[in-house]
Formats: structure tokens, C-alpha cells, sequence
């Protein structure tokens, strides 16, 4: 008994430990965020000596006359619109593929099973030479667009698996209650799904939040800048960097993904689990 | 009877149908179109301004026979897939097997292993790894308490892809989220059966677990491998943005992106796209098609 509660200590403290190691790298970035400039690379501890705010003071100014506010208002506009496109779109098409007969349905899934295993650089020339044509480079459009075109097909399957789970004879009594087939989406399979869409929106938005590769491409007038965007610009990697606003943004634009995760964790990495997500 | 169902069968494809038609819209227009387009223009020189010029299969005979670049960033990108893909399941793994043994405040341990899989996409994580493995940063500050001098791992040619695979084990936590979900399903009178029969711990590993785990590991290992062969913010932020020092951040991502948008070589980039779609497939097909042999699906038709 003794032995078995001893053992058991000595395996939460490793793995705190290891927890902590892990984490390390985030804590460091947050300490050095209040260090003054001259204390971030010399001071090895996390707690800082010297405790300012200049950097976050300094860092929010941004570049060129645009605040780092309006970086953060393009994210979160990018972010929202594209959550709301994927869980509008993605659950539409998983709705017909998991409860509507229709000719076609067997090809047409396959097909969306394929395009998950798709590389996005693939589609990625001729998508930039459409959009070029459309006048949408230095637009939101190709960012958002996609997700409102139920791009992201992996939330579709993941939504079909969730919906094939949702007994059947739920539809079959409503539609003995004279339930059509939209009514029953709204009506059974809408509010069941809840959880799933939940999943869905919270990766939409980090991976949105995180996009730097398409917001790169698509984005080079300053005032539509995102958050990586104006990271990124703040970074010299030759090395003339102002560490201390560049590391105190970066400890900023992690704050929006990390509360999220925080507030919907349950959801999040129970979905996550269910449907082998990423 | 056979009169009424008909047009209710209709009633029914054109509900599917409008349900169905933004991810129609969006594969024709996003997807199959693109793809096809991309064919074509890997067949053409294109920069965008004028209009393509067919030249067959030139691009095609420049990559394979006189770019060097092209085979330096396509095997750095297969070395960092092959290295940092198993160790991060086999990592995730080990830490699910040990948090999984009916261990108290499980929930907040699978929170804080799984943060660093929540931040480690970000621009600003990359720089803080850019940091860390500096000449004179943290990794070095720990080497030197055992009196090793570590080199200056992003500035050395050699070591900066280590950086980079380090950056993506640190993610192991998705992976690990989806392996103790699937631990769980295991049933426990398997290892009862197995201890009376005298196994030892090694012999349950890859007699129940490794097994009754297969289903769930040969998935994390298709979606890993392609998203891996895909990896670009942290080269392109961890390194100088350009591939350098001397390449050794060129992955084949950046590559592909320095072709398309640095250069405007557009139809030499679309090339190169499709290399690699093709390279993605054959792995792919690879595991698919050995996945007979080592992947176990039961007798239960619940398998995934």
C-alpha cells in the first residue's frame, strides 16, 4: 500500500515535471514579453527582475501608422466568417451524405473523401490566377470564400460520422409529423449535431487564426494585415529585431486561441478523440 | 404507387441537391478545376502577366534533370517527414500509455500536453523556437549545466532541420488525445487473459495494444505524413524566409512558393505541385496497401 501511494507520487511529480518542460517554451515567451529589452536574452529565470510594460506598450503602436488593434480586428474577422461558412456549409453537405438518398451520392462521396487527402498546393496557381482575375488579391474573399463553399472537407466527414451516429427513427417520427427533409435538418439534426459543430468551428478558427501561408499570399496592403502577418513583420531575421514588442505580440496572438480552448476544451478534445481529428 | 413516388423521388434529389450545392460549387470551382488548370499550366510557361505559353514537358525535364534545388528541398522534406512524423506518434503514444492507467486528474494533464499541438501552428511560436535553439538560448543554457557546449543550432546548416523536427514532436499532444480515446476502447479482459497465460508487460504491448491500437495509428499516420510534407511556416519563419542558411530550410513547400510567387514561374510552380501530389499519392498508396498486413480491424463490425 505504502509502495502503490509512493509510486503514484513519483509519477505525478514526473510528469509535472515533464508537463512543465514541455510548456516551458510558452512561459518563457510570456516572462520575457515584461522584461525590458536588455534583460530578455540575458536573464536566464522566468520570473523578470525587472517587470515593465513597454513592450506591449511599444509592440500595439505596430508599423507604418497601423495599430496592432486593427491586425487583431482583421483576424477575428477572418476567423469569424470563416467559422460560420464551415459550420453553415460543412453540415449542410453532411447532412445529404449521411441521411439523403440522391442519385450520384456514392461518387460524389468518394470524391469528397479523396479531396481531404488533397495538398492545397495543388489547386494553389490556378486559385491565385482566379482570384488575380476576380480583383480579389488585397480582399478577405480568398480567405473566406472557401469556407463558405464547404472547402474544408474533413469537417464533412467528420459531421458525417457524427450524424450516422443520431438514431434514425428520430427523422422517421418527424417525418410522420409531416417534417420535409429541411425541416428535419433544422428541426432533429441541427440541434443534435451541436457538438460536432462545436468541434468544427473551434478548429475553423484556429487553423484560420493561424493561416499564415494563404493571409501571405493574399494580403500585402498593410491595413488589411492579420496578426501572423504583422508578427512576421515585426521579425528580422537578420536579427535587428525589437525582441521585447515582437515577443510581447506574439504572446498576444496566442491569447484568442488559448481562451477558446480553455472555455470549449471538453468539446474540443472529446471531438477530437471520436473523430481522429488531425 | 409507382406514379407518386416518382416525383417525391425527385422532391428528394433536388432537397439533397441544394443541401449539396456549396460543396458542389466548391469542387468544381475550388478543387477539380483548379486541379486541371494546375495540370495544364505545369505544361506551360506563365508568370502571370502575359498568357501561357505551352512548352510540353519542359518544366517537367528541368526538375528531374537539371535542379538541384528541386531533389535538396524534396529529400530535406522527406527526411523531416520520416523523422518527425514516427517520433511524434511514437511520443504520443508513450505519454498516452503512461497518462492512461486510470490516473487522477487525467483531464488536466491531456490539457497541458495538448496546448502545445493548440499553439505550435502560430507564427509566434516558430520565433520562439527560433529563439530558444539560438547559439545562446535556453536549449544551450540546459546543455551547459552538463558541461556541453551546444552549437548554434539555427545558423548551422546541418542542424537547423533538427529545429524544425523538434518544433513538430513538441505537437505530439493531438495525436496522443487520439491515442488514449482509443486505449480506452481496448477491452481489459484482454490483458487479464494475457497475464494468466503468463505475457509479460512487452509481450501485451505488441501482442493486445499495438493491435487492437492499429486502426486508429495507420489513420494518424496518412493524415500525419501528408500534412507533414506540407509543413511551411515553421521553415519559412524558423529559417531566413529565403531556405537558407545554404538551403537547409528550403523545404519543398517554400520551394514551391519561392517558384510561384517570388519569381512568378507559375507554371514551373504548378510542376512542382503536381510532383508532389503524385509523391503524397504513392506514399499514401503505400501505406494503404500494406496497411492489409499490419493494420488489425477485429472481429467486432464496430472498427472504424
Amino acid at each position: 500500500m505504502e509502495v502503490k501511494k509512493i509510486n503514484g507520487f513519483t509519477k505525478h511529480t514526473l510528469i509535472i515535471i515533464f508537463g512543465v518542460a514541455m510548456l516551458y517554451p510558452v512561459l518563457w515567451l510570456i516572462s520575457s514579453s515584461f522584461k525590458p529589452n536588455e534583460l530578455i536574452f540575458t536573464e536566464p529565470g522566468l520570473w523578470p527582475s525587472t517587470f515593465t510594460l513597454d513592450n506591449y506598450v511599444n509592440g500595439w503602436r505596430g508599423f507604418q501608422g497601423v495599430a496592432f488593434s486593427k491586425f487583431f480586428a482583421n483576424s477575428w474577422l477572418i476567423s469569424i466568417l470563416s467559422v460560420l461558412g464551415n459550420v453553415i456549409t460543412c453540415s449542410f453537405a453532411a447532412y445529404a451524405f449521411a441521411r439523403l438518398n440522391f442519385k450520384f451520392q456514392k461518387i460524389w462521396f468518394s470524391l469528397m473523401l479523396v479531396t481531404i487527402m488533397l495538398p492545397y498546393h495543388v489547386t494553389l496557381v490556378p486559385q491565385y490566377v482566379i482570384f488575380n482575375e476576380l480583383h480579389w488579391i488585397n480582399t478577405y474573399f480568398p480567405l473566406v470564400l472557401p469556407k463558405w463553399l464547404a472547402h474544408d472537407s474533413f469537417f464533412i466527414l467528420m459531421m458525417v460520422q457524427f450524424i450516422r451516429g443520431i438514431p434514425r427513427e428520430l427523422d422517421e417520427s418527424a417525418t410522420i409529423d409531416g417534417c420535409n427533409q429541411r425541416q428535419i435538418y433544422f428541426r432533429i439534426i441541427m440541434p443534435l449535431l451541436v457538438p460536432a459543430l462545436i468541434s468544427a468551428a473551434i478548429f475553423t478558427f484556429i487553423w484560420s487564426w493561424d493561416d499564415f501561408f494563404s493571409q501571405m499570399i493574399y494580403l500585402s496592403d498593410i491595413k488589411l494585415f492579420t496578426v501572423q502577418l504583422g508578427i512576421r513583420s515585426l521579425f528580422d531575421p537578420t536579427g535587428q529585431s525589437d525582441w521585447g514588442a515582437l515577443l510581447a505580440m506574439s504572446a498576444l496572438s496566442l491569447v484568442p486561441i488559448t481562451l477558446i480552448f480553455l472555455i470549449f476544451q471538453r468539446y474540443f478534445l472529446d471531438g477530437i478523440a471520436t473523430t481522429g481529428l488531425k | 404507387m409507382r406514379k407518386s413516388r416518382k416525383p417525391l423521388a425527385n422532391q428528394h434529389n433536388l432537397t439533397a441537391y441544394t443541401f449539396l450545392l456549396p460543396w458542389l460549387i466548391g469542387f468544381f470551382c475550388l478543387t477539380l478545376g483548379p486541379m486541371l488548370g494546375s495540370l495544364y499550366l505545369s505544361l506551360t510557361k506563365y508568370n502571370l502577366l502575359t498568357p501561357p505559353q505551352w512548352i510540353g514537358f519542359a518544366n517537367y525535364i528541368e526538375i528531374f534533370k537539371e535542379d538541384d534545388t528541386f531533389s535538396n528541398s524534396l529529400w530535406l522534406t522527406i527526411k523531416y517527414v520520416f523523422i518527425s512524423v514516427p517520433l511524434r506518434l511514437a511520443f504520443a503514444l508513450m505519454v498516452a500509455m503512461v497518462l492512461n492507467k486510470g490516473i487522477r486528474a487525467l483531464g488536466i494533464y491531456r490539457t497541458i500536453y495538448y496546448i502545445p499541438s493548440l499553439l505550435g501552428g502560430s507564427v509566434a511560436i516558430a520565433i520562439v523556437w527560433r529563439q530558444i535553439f539560438d547559439g545562446s538560448g535556453l536549449v544551450n543554457q540546459f546543455l551547459g549545466w552538463f558541461g556541453i557546449q551546444g552549437p548554434s543550432w539555427i545558423s548551422h546548416p546541418s542542424y537547423i532541420v533538427y529545429t524544425i523536427i523538434s518544433l513538430s514532436i513538441w505537437q505530439f499532444g493531438s495525436a496522443m488525445v487520439i491515442f488514449l480515446a482509443g486505449l480506452k476502447q481496448v477491452p481489459a479482459d484482454l490483458y487479464e487473459a494475457a497475464q494468466v497465460d503468463g505475457a509479460n508487460k512487452v509481450r501485451q504491448f505488441f501482442r493486445i495494444t499495438l493491435p487492437m491500437l492499429s486502426p486508429v495509428i495507420f489513420f494518424n499516420l496518412v493524415m500525419s505524413i501528408i500534412n507533414s510534407f506540407q509543413a511551411f511556416t515553421p521553415a519559412f519563419v524558423i529559417g531566413d524566409g529565403r531556405g537558407g542558411p545554404l538551403d537547409a530550410t528550403m523545404f519543398y513547400t517554400l520551394y514551391l512558393y519561392m517558384k510561384g510567387f517570388s519569381f512568378f514561374d507559375m507554371g514551373y510552380a504548378s510542376a512542382l505541385a503536381w510532383i508532389m501530389l503524385l509523391i503524397i499519392g504513392a506514399f499514401t498508396a503505400i501505406i494503404f496497401v500494406t496497411s492489409k498486413y499490419w493494420v488489425f480491424y477485429g472481429d467486432s463490425k464496430e472498427g472504424r
